[in-house]
């Protein structure tokens, strides 16, 4: 079953075109990373399915329902306000510089969202919270604020804080590229956890050897076109196309 | 003047403190939240709406606001008697009653209120603003809708930062509320200066001005709590 499904998906920040005519889909517990130089367009990519940047055409359906689509008159328009929401609530995202709530506790940026958006139990919400805390090895922090931690566990509250929503598909938007690479291998670590449980993942990273190890399709980005997406073995091997070949041969020097 | 001279001062100035601290308290409780609406206003994007309020901040900054109380305090009198009143205008004017008590407190705080909330309103403006984008983005992204996000996730993080200069601008209010003795209300500037001439003695000017100190330095005290207080995230 596809989570995800993009046609033909373009955008433009008025005359710069950052997104041409993208079209790819992810398959249910699929882990999928998105590569490329800077300004390539990968992370408007993930904005754009995130209804953090408005698409100018193309289809976005995300867990089966239309986000984005053609209607009769060949207009392309978004789905209705309710629609949208539901759809931001079966995806999570996670940021480059985290984004936490600095005003909150951990365990409350983790709770909030479960509480006042989906009206659950506060008591079921804080057991979860804590079960998510646990699972990122940071059971004790539930009290601390995010000032208070490093980089790599502030990075690990962000991803609890997406997962207490239970999302069918997570994104994570350059997850470690504020972090030094002690705590890069913190956050690589537990998203090798979560696709290992399955979890539907799309990555947009920098890290290379981890989208080679982790990620079932590789998707590689330039000038706001996808050049080159495939299983890693194919991207990262002799077969690639000679600008995703030299792209690489930097990170490998 | 002698120490029982001073003493029976020091009594009739506080009994006049609580016309200051009336205006002080009212002065806030409205122009606050007036400050909050009108930053908003500056920053909704249909542009006439924020043309009008940075015309409105441009005047009431622009101006003294001595002249504001004046002009508002007279302004129904002089009104009522132009013969250019429109007449719903005049039918209005009319229910309001000059010869009240109440009318010289009730236009003096107007004027304190429409000149104080512009303050605010850029204190504030400057405090939504100063919140990152990405805490929007994070909210979006976890499915808060718009008045979840402003009061849940940017609100609280805004009072924080507009702690420091809202203090300065409450220690200000102390001092403003002098301004009130040009319209003869009875606060603790009036009585000073009218003790001034009783006695012929500076004496009740110091002593006024050991009032708006000591209220000033409570609240500077206060304002340090707060800041300390709200200082357990970063």
């Amino acid at each position: 079953m596809s989570m995800l499904e993009i046609r033909n998906l373009s955008k433009s920040f008025g005359s710069l075109e950052v997104l041409k005519d993208i079209s790819f889909d992810v398959k249910k517990g699929e882990v999928v990373a998105v590569i490329g130089p800077s300004g390539s367009g990968k992370s408007t990519l993930l904005r754009c399915i995130n209804q953090l940047e408005h698409a100018d055409s193309g289809v976005i359906k995300v867990c089966g329902t239309d986000m984005l689509i053609k209607n009769g008159s060949g207009k392309t328009v978004y789905a209705d306000k309710k629609t949208l929401r539901d759809i931001r609530l079966k995806t999570g995202l996670v940021f480059q510089n985290f984004n936490l709530f600095p005003h909150m506790t951990v365990k409350r940026n983790i709770t909030e969202a479960p509480v006042c958006v989906l009206k659950k139990d506060k008591t079921e919400a804080s057991k979860k919270a804590d079960e998510l805390l646990k699972k990122m090895g940071l059971e004790t922090k539930g009290d601390s604020y995010p000032c208070e931690l490093s980089g790599g566990q502030q990075q690990r509250v962000s991803i609890a804080r997406a997962l207490a929503l239970n999302p069918e598909v997570l994104f994570f938007d350059e997850p470690t590229s504020a972090l030094d690479p002690e705590l890069t291998g913190e956050i690589l670590k537990v998203i090798k956890e979560l696709a290992k449980e399955g979890m539907t993942m799309v990555i947009v990273t920098h890290e290379m050897a981890f989208a080679r190890d982790v990620a079932d399709k590789v998707i590689f980005m330039e000038g706001g076109y996808i050049v080159e997406a495939g299983a890693p073995e194919q991207l990262f091997g002799e077969n690639a196309s000679d600008r995703v070949k030299q792209f690489l041969q930097r990170f490998n020097s | 003047m002698s120490s029982e001279q001073i003493s029976s001062l020091f009594q009739l100035m506080l009994e006049h403190l609580p016309p200051t601290l009336k205006l002080f308290g009212f002065t806030l409780l409205y122009a606050i939240p007036l400050g909050m609406i009108i930053a908003l206003l500056k920053m909704c994007r249909i542009k006439p709406v924020s043309w009008l309020t940075n015309l409105y901040i441009l005047i009431m900054r622009g101006t003294p606001l001595l002249l504001q109380i004046i002009v508002v305090y007279y302004s129904v009198p002089i009104l009522k008697l132009s013969p250019n009143c429109p007449e719903g205008l005049r039918g209005i004017l009319d229910k309001v009653d000059i010869q009240s008590g109440g009318y010289m407190f009730r236009m003096i705080l107007i004027a304190f209120v429409l000149n104080y909330a512009a303050y605010f309103a850029e204190i504030f403006r400057g405090g939504i603003e100063s919140i990152p984008k990405g805490q929007y983005e994070a909210a979006g992204a976890l499915g808060f809708n718009k008045l979840q996000t402003f009061f849940r996730i940017i609100l609280p993080q805004v009072v924080k930062r507009v702690i420091p200069a809202s203090s300065n601008e409450i220690i200000t209010l102390v001092k403003d509320t002098s301004l009130a003795y040009a319209m003869g209300y009875m606060e603790i500037m009036y009585i000073a200066k009218k003790q001034m001439s009783f006695y012929s003695s500076l004496v009740p000017l110091f002593m006024a001005g050991l009032f708006y100190f000591a209220f000033a330095t409570l609240l500077t005290l206060l304002f340090a709590f707060i800041e300390k207080k709200l200082n357990y995230y970063k």
